[in-house]
């Protein structure tokens, strides 16, 4: 589904991806995780282009996105293709990025009429099925100023889920959450997994990684350190740094 | 009494003049402003820079000069030279300058819309045109209603200026009486006028707040 080549990334002179290699199969839900700076939010937006890459290759279901040629220079498909190929991921965000002016169906509906010209009589139902499965369908009509965290980030994945991605990326989706709150929303997660939805998920909840994935990605310093499925990552970390990060963890 | 009617008729003639370029310049100007913060905006780098260039002129100069350049001075330009009646003289002035006005206000609008808008719309697919107008616009008037409300009600005061172009406007009829009758019971007229119209400007523009306050940031 997803094919991460060699992605190398910098901020002015902080190289903050350096060879960053993902395979990643149909139906797989990879939990990646390390310590902040270690570089895994920045390669999540890598893979759907919200940040540009230096150098590496990025193939989604067999189409490039974007690839190095042998003189270095890295080239992306034209701006059609690549907002075609990134339409088969969704995204959720740390700080679920809602559209405050619009309640929550509308939240839903617009890139499926906007973006995929649907009909709004035909997107409505399926919004409210998607607003069914997270738990708030009677919170159709508000805003989501009127919404807890928890509530938020189970819109914008009802948001996400109603443009029929193949893959979804979620950028650290409990981060900004009360603790209370997470739950709610690792069970919707949950959900997505058990109905076997390719996922990607930079998460600092290793009880989440533990449970829900089939993988476990460790990244420290911009390179993935090591991994494997999660009973094996969590019972024998091979490598020292993954070690020292788990310990630290308690 | 008496006096009062007879000086009602001037000054309600006054008041439609006054009227007139108000509206023709508000109706002109709020586009052309929001089109100029848009390029302002934009990743076209020369483009930005000339709009920026043109705030600074039509900012940094007196409106009174600009009306006066383009009434008496534009007939001897070449090429663009153009000798305009009163009023589309008067209008043009108006709407070069208030547009200056309302881009910057479009713009800081625009810029106070946060990142993670933008990417929330390019992940869901999303163009920039549909971005803007669907997601970042219909937020930005929310947040600039009272800077355009306040800009909108110096506007209704600032149509005087077109006395420069002997235009009767509501003050000069009211001036042109004081001096006539020596009363100075016109210019109370006058004010009351003045403060009836911002007066229905800021009702409009509490309603419109209002309207928007259904939803927080």
């Amino acid at each position: 589904m997803i094919s991460a080549r060699d992605i190398h990334k910098h901020f002015g002179g902080v190289e903050v991806l350096r060879g960053v290699s993902l395979e990643m199969g149909k139906g797989e839900v990879i939990a990646v995780i390390g310590p902040s700076g270690s570089g895994k939010s920045t390669f999540l937006r890598c893979l759907n282009h919200l940040e540009t890459i230096d150098r590496g290759e990025i193939v989604i279901e067999g189409e490039t996105l974007v690839s190095t040629a042998a003189d270095g220079i890295c080239r992306y498909v034209e701006e059609t293709e690549r907002r075609r190929i990134c339409r088969k991921m969704g995204m959720v965000f740390q700080q679920f990025n809602l559209f405050p002016h619009l309640t929550v169906l509308q939240n839903i509906i617009e890139a499926p009429i906007t973006v995929k010209g649907l009909a709004r009589e035909t997107v409505v139902p399926v919004a409210e099925e998607l607003l069914r499965k997270v738990g708030l369908l009677n919170k159709a009509d508000s805003h989501p100023s009127r919404l807890s965290g928890g509530q938020k980030q189970r819109v914008a994945i009802a948001r996400a889920l109603a443009m029929e991605p193949d893959i979804m990326l979620f950028d650290e989706p409990t981060s900004a959450l009360d603790p209370e709150l997470t739950g709610e929303v690792l069970r919707a997660i949950r959900q997505l997994a058990e109905e076997h939805m390719t996922m990607l998920v930079v998460t600092h909840e290793m009880s989440f990684a533990r449970d829900v994935s089939s993988r476990v990605v460790f990244m420290d310093g911009g390179e993935v350190v090591e991994s494997g499925a999660p009973h094996e990552f969590f019972a024998n970390p091979i490598q020292a740094r993954t070690r020292a990060f788990l310990n630290h963890l308690g | 009494m008496d006096y009062f009617l007879t000086i009602l008729g001037p000054l309600l003639d006054g008041t439609v003049v006054t009227l007139q370029v108000f509206i023709c310049t508000l109706v002109l100007a709020v586009p052309l402003g929001l089109g100029l913060a848009l390029v302002r905006v934009s990743h076209f780098r020369t483009a930005s820079r000339l709009v920026s260039g043109y705030v600074w002129l039509m900012r940094g100069t007196p409106l009174m000069l600009q009306m006066l350049f383009i009434y008496f001075a534009l007939p001897f330009v070449p090429v663009i030279g153009v000798r305009l009646p009163d009023f589309p003289a008067a209008i043009l002035a108006f709407v070069l300058n208030y547009a200056a006005y309302f881009a910057e206000i479009f713009r800081s609008g625009i810029q106070s819309i946060g990142r993670g808008q933008y990417e929330a719309s390019q992940v869901l697919g999303l163009s920039y045109g549909q971005t803007m107008r669907r997601i970042v616009l219909p937020q930005v008037i929310k947040r600039i209603l009272p800077p355009i409300s306040n800009e909108t009600i110096t506007l209704v005061k600032d149509t005087s200026l077109i006395y420069v172009l002997a235009m009767n406007d509501l003050l000069r009829a009211a001036r042109g009486m004081v001096q006539r009758d020596f009363t100075t019971m016109p210019f109370v007229v006058a004010a009351a006028f003045y403060l009836l119209m911002t007066l229905v400007l800021t009702w409009g523009f509490m309603r419109l707040e209002k309207k928007y306050s259904v939803y927080d940031d």
